[in-house]
């Protein structure tokens, strides 16, 4: 079905930067400038910058607001003070996910859901349906523009006051208005800056001009895999619960959720699979959906620009998930060899 | 540093974006500038081995980027007689120069006539002007 693509508030700066744009969850976004190996280690290296404006904002307001968020969200909410903020998830009835996601703090009463583009509607919906009296729930995404700016120079390049991951705080970049959050997909450090939707062109404008290289959608993937962040759609789905994905961590199973009683008693008994990070031991990439031939499949695959071979995830049997596994990978018919590595695939040392 | 657009004179053209240089019953074969730009930075190449054939318009390898992995459409039919190993090993030849250290094999070809059946060069800048 033919549909009208949505455009950031940073659109035209892709466009006179010679971007290549494709079609990504209904929007027209970067994929690449330079390249995607020459964006990916800019981000390594030193700092680059992505129009993440296509995320989902949800607003969540009111003197119930910690009640209704702490019973819909796994992990534990109570530990998220004004100022604070945390990666956590939205479940269903059955422990599976229904989007990743990080909540700011803004007041005692006020939080911000930043979510996957894919899923505004479905998550956006999802609150609302249960929304109770004293919470408001707002779907705010059109109001703000967001851009990720990450590396190892990232925070000195922009001039803004270092703080600890998982922290926000109002600043302003050369007279813009915004705020910095100090959380990203890269495992780099880094901010993710949100302004006002009018005011995303000309904080895209200030970030470059302070040396940011401008990044797509294809290093953000790359980035993201290197550091083993799981992609919502890929790696995680309203199918696939946290405990098999590795993120238990994520999950309080001593508070009250949806599905926590299904993800306690996965827990009890173990997961029967286990999403497994890996690289390949001969020359071949990857790629989503390719058959793991010990049982499972690849659920992202693709080229790690920092080690020069093939990396991937997916879900095997817990006893080919542990580090060292030999697993082989069905390529167009091919099995490749392979191996499961500790979380992340890719850290760079600190200098 | 990727090469800047250019389809020399001399090749021939298959409309999948493969090239053949054509000389003494031999051909050499690679991919277009138009073809390394759309994957953009070759990650991988997946060579057949020398001694193998190869059938015009069935594939005879692959070129991977980061993002995409494409076929690579065999523009004339032959017996392998050298792989470009060199693409192998440092596939962003491939981008850096197509139609010289980027090329993938050569064939001695099994049947010249149909090279008839290749675009010239003008024949494929209209056809990539078409796409």
């Amino acid at each position: 079905m033919p549909q009208t693509l949505l455009r950031t508030p940073v659109y035209d700066r892709h466009v006179e930067a010679g971007a290549r744009l494709v079609p990504f969850a209904g929007w027209e976004m970067p994929v690449q400038y330079e390249g995607v190996i020459p964006e990916h280690r800019a981000v390594r290296e030193d700092c680059g910058v992505f129009d993440v404006s296509h995320m989902g904002e949800i607003d969540v307001e009111g003197p119930r607001a910690h009640e209704l968020l702490q019973g819909l969200l796994s992990n534990d909410l109570d530990r998220v003070d004004p100022g604070g903020a945390q990666y956590t998830l939205l479940t269903n009835e059955r422990g599976g996910i229904v989007d990743d996601l990080i909540v700011y703090r803004l007041d005692p009463h006020r939080y911000l859901l930043v979510v996957n583009a894919s899923n505004r509607e479905t998550d956006f919906e999802w609150l609302r349906e249960r929304e109770i009296r004293g919470s408001d729930v707002r779907d705010v995404s059109d109001e703000y523009a967001l851009l990720a700016v990450q590396g190892p120079r990232a925070i000195e390049r922009l001039g803004v006051p270092d703080a600890p991951p998982f922290t926000w705080q109002e600043g302003e970049l050369d007279g813009v208005e915004v705020m910095v959050n100090y959380t990203g997909y890269t495992g780099e450090r880094g901010v993710e800056l949100m302004a006002m939707a009018d005011d995303g062109a000309e904080l895209w404008d200030r970030v470059i001009a302070r040396g940011a290289v401008p990044c797509g959608l294809g290093a953000r993937d790359t980035l993201r895999l290197e550091a083993c962040y799981p992609l919502h759609g890929n790696d995680i789905t309203p199918e696939t619960d946290p405990i098999s994905a590795g993120l238990g961590w994520t999950c309080a199973l001593d508070t009250e959720f949806t599905g926590v009683e299904e993800l306690r008693a996965i827990k009890d008994r173990g997961p029967e699979r286990r999403l497994a990070p890996f690289v390949m031991d001969e020359k071949a990439i990857p790629r989503q959906g390719m058959p793991i031939v010990e049982g499972g499949e690849v659920t992202s695959g693709t080229y790690s620009p920092m080690l020069g071979i093939g990396i991937g995830m997916g879900y095997v049997g817990t006893e080919h998930s542990q580090p060292g596994s030999e697993l082989s990978v069905d390529v167009r018919g091919t099995p490749r060899r392979g191996h499961v590595v500790t979380k992340p695939i890719y850290k760079r040392e600190e200098a | 540093m990727a090469a800047a657009e250019s389809y020399p004179d001399e090749l021939r053209y298959h409309e999948q974006h493969d090239w053949a240089r054509i000389e003494d019953g031999e051909a050499t074969l690679g991919i277009t500038w138009f073809a390394q730009d759309a994957l953009g930075e070759l990650v991988h190449v997946e060579a057949p081995e020398e001694g193998a054939t190869v059938t015009k318009d069935e594939s005879y390898g692959e070129v991977e980027s980061v993002k995409a992995v494409s076929d690579v459409i065999a523009p004339l039919s032959g017996e392998i007689v050298a792989v470009n190993a060199k693409v192998v090993d440092e596939p962003e030849r491939v981008n850096e120069d197509p139609y010289g250290e980027g090329w993938l094999i050569r064939i001695r070809l099994s049947d010249p006539s149909e090279v008839d059946a290749l675009l010239d060069v003008d024949a494929y800048r209209a056809f990539l002007a078409e796409q």
